[in-house]
């Protein structure tokens, strides 16, 4: 874990809601190409770690690196551009839209036009190229077949295929996947599996999910959240061993 | 049947500068969820700016180019001054969502007093580009002029143009996502705050052509004080509560349906009715179908 490897760097974050401690001294390290899990039982601030980092909660304390560089805390649409997408808890589409429209929002970094030429020119080939790059990441997740149908008609599963496509068009360098397997079967989990496994060669991924074999399975690292608190970390296995961890999940005698 | 033709070329013609109106309230809606009243005096600033133009260049056609640009930049600054702060301090308590609504009506008070202050409250004329006699079938004249055929080509052009933005570019595309949910659309990757600016540019640039045409499909003559101005902010706004406040081609169509029905109000039952007839059709719409007649019903709107 060198430090000079490390694309997102987290240190001792600290968001109280109220009285509420949601994070206390959190540090959290995503290095290059690396799965990094974040687990933890309900409430635990998992999603509160994410949320910090997409910029919708301001922590109290705290600071972040993004490719070595303190990024301060991003704006939430400053995201793209610094190479971080992220999935949402269940699905987080906008339903009136197409998918691939859908998935092309995701892409409106790469847009050049401005509001004067789009309004004059209606910019074609903007318009295309964000097309294609959409298409192309449907097809990553095999979904490209119901590009032009309607994102509220979606079935669950094709919907959170379309969600991930949505972060991937943007190339981002950080994928944030929040309960990637949440409310899928089997054999959709074992896709996902697969697809968190080819990305990993391109990306380094952060992880919120309950479902512990996929946990388990696709990280290189986990982080366990309790109370706000990093209880453990590291390998799987270690993690898989910790009393603490067990404890923690197991509510045994604390 | 003569009279029937002339009523209904009348009310289209009026109708469709309503519609432009509507179409700006509806561009401000959708961007910022914000009933924009101060559009009239946007829109009278602009017209005013377009006929300061016409003193130095003799072209109705560039001065109203100039008025849009005016118009859109105004628009614009007032969505970056004015509306992001207060639709920032406004997110909670018991004046969320009104405030923003409620400062409009402060602006337009304000626009008009400052241009009072530059133009004068005395009447101001803009010369029609057109032709305003009327075309000639047999011996009948109608009140149907060239003037008013374009300014029905105009707002035809119009809807297609804004139609094409908002539905086959990229930033029509993010203005649709910010309209459903601004948070949804930021972690997507959306410059909320830069889409919303455009939004407002274009319905500024709306604004500054229901203004001008409003002028030109009459006598030429207005004034700081002009009641028009605010008869069409109501006509736009009823016409766009017709339309469903959401969609373009609702509010052409709750514009010109506007338009229709007044002008007949007016010629066959009475024009004492002239400020009556769109509130009862308002009220009307707002009885029997509150979600427009091309509005869908039920669906979430953040």
């Amino acid at each position: 874990m060198s430090t000079n490897n490390a694309l997102l760097e987290a240190k001792d974050v600290n968001v109280a809601f109220g009285g509420l401690r949601a994070l206390s001294g959190v540090n959290l390290t995503v290095n290059n190409h690396e799965v990094v899990g974040l687990i933890g039982p309900n409430g635990a601030g998992k999603t509160t770690m994410f949320n910090t980092i997409c910029g919708i909660v301001t922590p109290d304390s705290g600071t972040l690196a993004f490719e070595g560089r303190d990024a301060g805390w991003p704006a939430t649409d400053q995201l793209a551009k610094l190479g971080i997408a992220r999935t949402l808890q269940g699905v987080g589409l906008f339903p009136e839209l197409s998918v691939i429209e859908n998935v092309m929002l995701g892409a409106q970094k790469f847009a050049r036009t401005g509001l004067l030429s789009a309004s004059f020119g209606l910019n074609t080939r903007d318009e295309k190229d964000l097309r294609d790059r959409a298409h192309y990441a449907l097809e990553r997740v095999y979904s490209a077949s119901i590009s032009a149908n309607r994102a509220g008609s979606l079935s669950y599963p094709d919907s959170k295929r379309v969600a991930i496509a949505r972060a991937l068009v943007s190339h981002p360098k950080l994928l944030l996947l929040d309960e990637p397997a949440g409310g899928l079967g089997a054999q959709d989990i074992e896709w996902l599996n697969r697809l968190i496994s080819d990305l990993s060669g391109e990306m380094s991924i952060l992880i919120v999910e309950h479902h512990m074999d996929v946990v388990m399975s696709v990280c290189d690292r986990i982080y366990v959240l309790n109370f706000g608190e990093v209880i453990s970390s590291g390998t799987p296995d270690f993690v898989r061993n910790d009393p603490a961890v067990i404890t923690a999940y197991l509510g045994a005698d604390a | 049947m003569f009279q029937l033709l002339n009523t209904l070329l009348i009310g289209i013609t009026s109708g469709a500068i309503y519609a432009l109106m509507a179409l700006s309230i509806v561009l401000v809606w959708r961007s910022t969820r914000v009933i924009n009243f101060a559009q009239a005096g946007q829109a009278l600033t602009s017209t005013f700016i377009g006929f300061q133009t016409l003193k130095y260049v003799d072209s109705f056609w560039v001065a109203l180019a100039v008025a849009m640009i005016a118009g859109a930049a105004i628009s614009a600054l007032i969505e970056i001054t004015l509306m992001r702060v207060l639709l920032k301090h406004s997110s909670s308590g018991a004046i969320a969502g009104v405030a923003p609504i409620i400062a409009t009506l402060g602006l337009l008070e304000v626009i008009q007093a400052t241009i009072t202050l530059i133009w004068g409250g005395a009447d101001s004329l803009i010369t029609p580009p057109l032709s305003n006699t009327g075309f000639t079938i047999g011996t009948n004249t109608l009140v149907f002029s060239p003037m008013k055929l374009a300014i029905i080509a105009i707002v035809g052009i119009l809807l297609v143009l804004l139609s094409l933005i908002v539905q086959k570019t990229s930033i029509g595309l993010s203005l649709r996502a910010a309209a459903f949910s601004p948070e949804l659309a930021r972690l997507a990757g959306v410059r909320v705050d830069a889409v919303r600016t455009a939004g407002w540019a274009l319905s500024g640039a709306t604004g500054a052509v229901a203004g001008l045409l409003l002028v030109a499909n009459g006598n030429g003559a207005f004034s700081t004080a002009s009641m028009e101005f605010s008869l069409l902010l109501i006509s736009g706004f009823i016409a766009a509560v017709i339309g469903g406040l959401e969609s373009l081609l609702g509010a052409v169509i709750g514009g010109l349906a506007l338009g229709i029905i007044t002008s007949f109000v007016l010629m066959y039952i009475s024009d004492s009715l002239f400020f009556i007839a769109p509130f009862v059709i308002l009220l009307l719409v707002l009885f029997i179908r509150p979600q427009g007649i091309l509005g869908k019903k039920g669906g979430r709107r953040a």
